[in-house]
Order: structure tokens, then sequence, then C-alpha cells
């Protein structure tokens, strides 16, 4: 290929038993967006960290600009040209943006920093990629896509050839995620290499020039965008053709199990009323931002609640009391599984046993082995890949770890099943298994209360679709009349639907 | 093995009682003195103090907490049971009364910590000099010695024909009653549980502050009991007594394998770790070591389980091993007290696509 700028071939790499990389190749051209697609343990950060001087392969070659590429180690590999920008940026918090772009290696006149100097490349980095931060605010308190944004600068302050994204999307509103695409976009132009990693096809198919996909730590397909469409590529990253993306069977619908009163926490949501039934799937939409996350863990009681109520069955809950919530029959699958949803370090059985411990003792003792039994029961029931019960769950893949978590809440038996943003970063093979999952709780009679941010996944699996904006209640859109322009418009056009 | 993996021993601990039953085959070989009962008897009763309150400790450290002022609160219990007796010449009254000031210490120390937010090394720090100056107002600089014998004789008299001191049922019952909290209630996993992550704990319906609370209460509980015991040893309420103990049962409690950054840790190693030092005290001071030479031993213990885990998990890093938790080779809550892992330079970078391909 001509103006090739990064070439991988034929790279093995092995943990222990595992084979993380077994054949995987890449190539990117200037000014070419690639993006690297294949579901969660098909190889993609093993080979990222390779190309971040993490990792150093077993076998196989690197080739950067025509060079052999030095690996193993982090500092050579920017040097070399290639900066990461990962998912959740890592500022320091407490300096500012300029200092965060040349943390380091802040430029220097006569020993002395040149922090004016610093403030006005950092500043026409900015100009250059158009984006409106201040160089001299510090990190702390800038949303997650404003941080990528000083990452990316930091790439260009390096001067890096080549920009791989490591799942940028995953925690951005649309808007933001516009906002990613067109500065990819720039760095495109100015004849920069750029490797794109989402897990949200229609984010691939619209940026990049070519796909390349992964699986089973193998590259198993490269083709241009304009050549193929995403059948073919979820043909590939799975292996298999998955039929029915959101399988959404026909529930009975039944009693209020939710319902929530003029829920209000000052400055975050204001009076916001709305019933889950028996049955229902019921999705609670809008940018991040508008509040969504925040009312369900009012319900949960992990947050007070200024005035409402919140009740379950027809008991009111009290406020700000999750042990209250979790035996009136309320489970939250939360938002973010590694920090809120498991003890990643801990066993798996001991992570799904967590919410049941209660009914596991028996004759006073509380004993290991009940709690591997409850756990293999439910790591059957939802098809968990798993070499030990015993094992850390930090070992699981990302999908993997986002059903223990759901094992850990189905386990408890409940009425009301919260999940805030089920299928984030995690592979559509589990994706679909997870919508699955849901639509038969909802069958057997559970309600239902799903935060999503992801579209296609709100249309296809929810009866009714709750929109937040700005910390309020802006609209209630029945399953026949949700659309995508009708939620989008909801959620941030003011006024509109209401 | 099956046995063993039931009582909860993982690599770490089970070195540790390999060393406890090395250090007393020693001990038994290099000095006939040692392995009499008059010297066993001794080390029991040298160990008891520190035990009491390791055992509270190493759950508190295991939900990440610490408190460093287990030693000023023996020392205000033992205050308030001898100012008590003084006043009421009743030692059952005087007793309740230095349970319940250790318990108070360590309520004040829990309320401090879970409802104003702050952390517990630097509460505790706080309240080590405060309720040392307590015994300080409370006593001068007069140490209360007119105890009835009938009690003090109960601190190292054995019982019937045994060599063992009374202070063994204490130990015993509570040594008990710790490992059944530990390891066989639903408390003992909640306290792994927020040790291990916190929030995790909190969006799984588990009352972390409670526990946290309860904890602190029960330490303090416990510092008064060993004050209690303290006070019948000596004889005497001094306002200087326990000087230093909160070290030891910290450095005897990581030196257990209770990981300093909470999650990890079992009951078992923490008991073989207290004995472990008891019997090197014993063994220098049978060499003719001066009391000096012994707080070298606590400070060595310290060092020797902060260092050792990170050495181990360096060295497989070297060797290539990918070690999943820094070392953790068999099953169960405990693996080694690991500091450093294998570096990820983003936290998302833990997340996806590693493990299980």
């Amino acid at each position: 290929m001509a103006g090739n700028l990064l070439s991988v071939e034929g790279a093995y790499k092995r943990f222990g038993g595992v084979h993380a990389l077994a054949g995987a190749s890449l190539e990117v051209s200037a000014g070419e967006i690639v993006g690297l697609l294949g579901e969660n343990g098909a190889g993609k950060s093993t080979l990222v960290k390779t190309l971040a001087g993490l990792h150093s392969l077993d076998a196989g070659t690197i080739t950067l600009q025509g060079r052999p590429f030095s690996q193993g180690n982090p500092r050579s590999a920017r040097e070399q040209g290639i900066a990461v920008i990962y998912q959740e940026p890592s500022l320091f918090p407490d300096l500012s943006l300029a200092e965060n772009v040349f943390v380091g290696r802040q430029p220097t006149t006569g020993g002395r920093v040149d922090w004016r100097g610093m403030v006005s490349q950092t500043q026409g980095l900015f100009d250059g990629l158009g984006i409106d931060l201040n160089p001299l605010r510090p990190a702390r308190g800038l949303s997650i896509a404003d941080q990528q944004m000083v990452e990316i600068v930091k790439a260009l302050s390096i001067d890096a050839s080549l920009i791989i994204m490591d799942e940028p999307s995953a925690a951005l509103s649309a808007a933001e995620v516009a906002q990613l695409m067109t500065v990819a976009r720039r760095l495109k132009d100015q004849g920069r290499g750029v490797v794109y990693i989402s897990h949200r096809l229609d984010e691939v198919t619209e940026l990049c020039d070519s796909v390349t996909v992964m699986r089973d730590g193998a590259t198993v397909a490269t083709a241009a965008v304009a050549q193929i469409d995403t059948t073919q590529i979820v043909r590939w990253m799975v292996g298999r053709e998955i039929t029915e993306m959101f399988p959404k069977f026909d529930a009975e619908v039944g009693d209020v199990v939710l319902s929530v009163k003029g829920l209000t926490r000052a400055g975050v949501f204001h009076d916001i009323s709305f019933d889950v039934r028996r049955g229902e799937i019921v999705a609670l939409a809008g940018l991040v931002g508008a509040g969504r996350s925040e009312v369900v863990r009012a319900i949960f009681g992990i947050d007070h609640h200024d005035s409402g109520t919140v009740s379950v069955s027809g008991s009111v809950l009290r406020n700000g009391s999750p042990s209250a919530a979790m035996s009136a029959g309320v489970a939250l699958v939360p938002e973010d599984r590694r920090l809120q949803g498991l003890f990643m370090p801990a066993a798996i059985s001991r992570n799904i046993a967590m919410t049941v411990l209660a009914r596991l003792r028996s004759r006073l003792l509380l004993r290991g082995i009940s709690e591997r039994r409850v756990a293999t029961d439910w790591a059957g029931r939802l098809q968990l890949k798993y070499a030990n019960i015993e094992d850390p769950v930090e070992r699981l893949s990302g999908g993997n770890q986002q059903k223990v978590v759901l094992a850990k809440w189905l386990a408890t038996d409940p009425a009301l099943l919260i999940v805030d943003e089920p299928t984030r970063g995690i592979d559509v093979g589990t994706k679909a298994e997870v919508h699955r999952l849901l639509s038969e709780q909802a069958v057997r009679g559970l309600a239902v209360l799903m935060v999503s941010s992801d579209l296609p996944e709100v249309l296809g699996m929810a009866d009714r679709v709750l929109v937040m904006r700005e910390g309020r209640l802006v609209a209630e859109i029945a399953r026949a009349d949700a659309t995508q322009e009708s939620v989008m418009t909801a959620a941030t056009i003011s006024g509109a639907l209401a | 093995m099956m046995a063993l993996q039931r009582l909860r021993l993982t690599a770490w601990d089970r070195g540790i009682v390999l060393l406890l039953i090395l250090t007393l085959l020693f001990g038994g070989m290099s000095s006939e003195l040692f392995l009499t009962g008059d010297n066993l008897n001794f080390v029991i009763s040298d160990v008891s103090e520190v035990l009491l309150i390791a055992f509270p400790m190493a759950l508190l450290i295991i939900v990440r907490d610490i408190d460093l002022s287990v030693a000023s609160s023996l020392t205000l219990a033992s205050a308030v049971i001898g100012i008590t007796y003084e006043a009421t010449l009743s030692m059952p009254i005087a007793v309740v009364a230095g349970l319940a000031t250790g318990s108070l210490c360590g309520l004040v120390n829990g309320l401090l910590v879970t409802k104003l937010g702050l952390s517990s090394l630097a509460v505790t720090i706080g309240t080590l000099a405060l309720y040392r100056g307590l015994c300080f107002v409370l006593l001068g600089d007069m140490p209360i010695s007119s105890l009835p014998m009938e009690w003090t004789d109960l601190a190292f008299y054995p019982i019937g024909s045994t060599f063992l001191p009374w202070s063994v049922v204490l130990l015993a019952l509570f040594g008990a009653l710790f490992w059944y909290l530990l390891h066989g209630t639903r408390f003992g996993r909640w306290c792994y549980a927020i040790g291990q992550g916190e929030e995790a704990a909190a969006y799984s319906g588990i009352p972390v502050d409670r526990v946290r609370l309860l904890l602190f209460v029960m330490t303090g509980f416990m510092a008064g009991l060993a004050g209690l015991v303290y006070t019948l040893r000596f004889a005497s309420a001094s306002p200087d007594g326990a000087m230093g103990y909160e070290l030891i049962v910290i450095a005897a409690v990581l030196f257990g394998g209770v990981a300093i950054a909470g999650g990890i840790g079992t009951m078992w190693g923490v008991i073989a770790a207290v004995l472990v030092w008891g019997a090197s005290r014993s063994l220098l001071q049978l060499a003719g070591f001066d009391a000096n030479a012994l707080v070298i031993v606590s400070g060595l213990l310290l060092l020797v389980s902060v260092a050792i885990p990170q050495l181990i998990s360096r060295l497989r890093e070297q060797l290539g091993h990918r070690s999943p938790r820094g070392g953790n080779p068999t099953r169960g809550e405990a693996s080694l007290p690991s500091g450093n892992e294998v570096v990820h330079p983003s936290p998302a970078g833990a997340g996806h696509d590693q493990g299980s391909n």
C-alpha cells in the first residue's frame, strides 16, 4: 500500500496460556482513518497496548514510517510518533490544560519554564482543531469529551503521526461524538493516521475509510468501508449471523411496580413522576448529563432526594437507603460496572453471591461452597464464559463482567430491575444476549427500567420511552411513536413535544 | 490441603503459620528455657493485649480504615478502671466502666470518620494524642496500684495444673468470635467487599458507614478489654502504659497478611503473626538482648511484611509471569498483600479485551 504509515504483520502475544494475539495484522496509511473492530476479548486492546509500548510481541513485525518500531517502552513509543487516546483520559486534575499538554517536557528558556510559550502553543493547537477551551483552566471538572480533546492536543504537541483512539465515544453524548469525529477528520486532513476503536458500528461506517476486524486474536478481515455494510462487519466480528439484534417478546403488562411521584433533588432533577408496570420495559432516554442516572440512583437510594416519593409495589421506600430498596425488590445494575457494579479483584462467586448472603447461611455459618453453588447456577443460566468460578472478575471480558453484574442482581429475585447503560462497551454478541435476557425477564413479570444512550437499543427494547432533558421529564413516547427523531427532538430541543 | 483450605489459609498466611512452627522448633532447640510452661505462660501473657486488639484491627484494615489510637484507648480504659475501683471498691463496676470507656473511644473515632467523612488515619492520630492526654489529666503522674489481689493474680496465674494463663480464655473466646465474624458471616463478606470497592459495596446495598462505625466501636471495646488485662497484669493503672502498642498491633496485622490497601487478609494469619512476634521477643530476651532490641523486632516485621510481597510481585513481573493479583496463587480472599500490579496507564485499559481472549 502506498504511503504506508503503520504495518503490523503476524503479531503473536501470549499471556500465560492465553493467546491474546494470534496472527494479528493492521495497516494504516497516512491520512487514513481505520476502524479497528472486534468483540471484547478479540485482542484489540492487546494490540493497542503493544503499539503504546506497554507490551512486546512474542512474534511478528511492526513497521512505522518504514522503520522497525522499537517495542516495549511507552516513552519510546511516543517519541516514535504513536499516541493513544483512552476512553477515560487521566489528566492531572489540578494542573492547567497547558501544563497537562506539556507535562514532563515543558518548553524552557534558559532553564526556566517558558509559561507564556506553553500557553500560546496550547492555544494554537486548540484553535487548529476548533476546540473552545481556555489553556489556563485546570483539568478538574472537564467533561470526558473535553479531556479527550486535551489528550488529542497532547498527541499533536509531540507531532504524533499515528493517533489511536481506544473506544473514545463510549461515554460521550451524540453531540460530543460529532465533535470528536470532526476533530478526527482534521487529523486525517493533516496527513496523520488515525485508528478508531468503537463498538458503535454506525460511527465507524460514518467516520472511517477502512475497517480491520479482529476475532480471537487474529485479523479476520480488512475492507474499505465503501464496499461493505454493517451486517457483513457483524458477521466477521462474531463469526456467525446475529439474526435479531433486539429480541423483543410480548409481555403481559400488569400492576404498577414502581411509582415515582414528584421526585426532586435540588439542582439535579425536578418533579419527576412516572410508573413502571409488571412486564414492561421502560426506557429513560436523554443526553448524557440530563439527570437520568441521578434519578435511578435516587430511586435505589444511593443518593438522597429532597422531595417526592418512590414506591415499590405500593409501599413508599425509605429515602437514601439501598438496603431498603433491595428488600422491597429493587435491583440496580449501575452505570460504571468496574467501579460500582463489581469487586474487581474478588472471585466471580463472591461477586454474584454478594447480594444474597442473608439466605446462604446454613447452620450459622456462611460457607464458600454455598456461594459457589448459587454463583455456578447463575453463571450457567446467563451462559457466562469463565474458567473457574473462583477466578477474579477482573480476568473476564467486559461483556462477561456485565453478565456477572446481571447475575448478582437477578439472584435477588427482584420485582423491579433497573439497568443503567446495560450494554455500554460490550461486544455485539453479548449485547444481543443481554437484550434477550431483559426481554425474558419482562415476560417473567419483572418491571424493567432502562437508562440508555444507545438510541437503537432504546427503540428496539422499550415499550415506552421517557425522555429527560436538563433534569426534567419532558416527554413520554409510546413504542409505536418512538423514532430516532422523536426521541432526539425531545432530548435536545426545549419546548418540543412536552 | 483441603482441610487447610477450609480454614481459609492461603499462601501468605500459610507461610506465617510455618514460620511460627519453625520459630517454636528453633526456640526449643536453641534454649532449653524456651518451651517450658513458665516461658510459654509468659509469652502468651506478653502477647495478650496485642492479640486482643489485633483481632478487630484486622477487620478494620480489611475495610481500608485504621485505628492508631488503640494504645491510648487501652491506657485510658486502664486509667478509668483504676479510678473507678478507687472510688467504688468494686472491680465489676470498674471493669464495666473500663470496657465502656474503650467502646466510647472507638465510637468517637468512628463517628468522626463516618459522619464527618474524615480519614481514619488523620482522626486517630488526633485521638491518639487526645486520649493519652486525658490519661495524664485523670491520673496526673500517679499510677494507681491498689488493685485487689484476687483479680491481679488472674492475669498470670495458670489455669489449674496447666501452664496456660487465664487470659487464654479471653484470647480463645474472642479469637473464635472474630474468626467467625470475618470468615463465617455476611458481616465478614461485607468487610472484604468494602475493602475491595467501597463504591461497589454501597451499590450492593451494604450499609458501608454502619459497618465501619461498628468496627471502630469493636476496636475500642477490644482496646478496653486489653486495658483490663494490661491493668491486672501490671497491677497498676499508669498514664504512660502501652506506649507504641498501636504500631506493634498494626505491624503484626500486616505481617499476618492483611493488605494495607484493604480487601485481603485472614484471621489465622494475624494470630500466627502475633505469636511469631511474641516468640521472637521471648527468644531474644532469653538470649540476653535488652528491651531496645525487642522494639527492633516489631520494626523489622513491619518492613518485611510490606517489602516482601512487593519484591515477590516485582520478581514475577521480571520473570514475565503476568500474575493477575500481584501474586495470588491460591483461592479464597487472601492473596499476597500486593501494592503495584502490572501498570495500566489508563483506567480504561483494564476493562476490555484482556483476560479471556
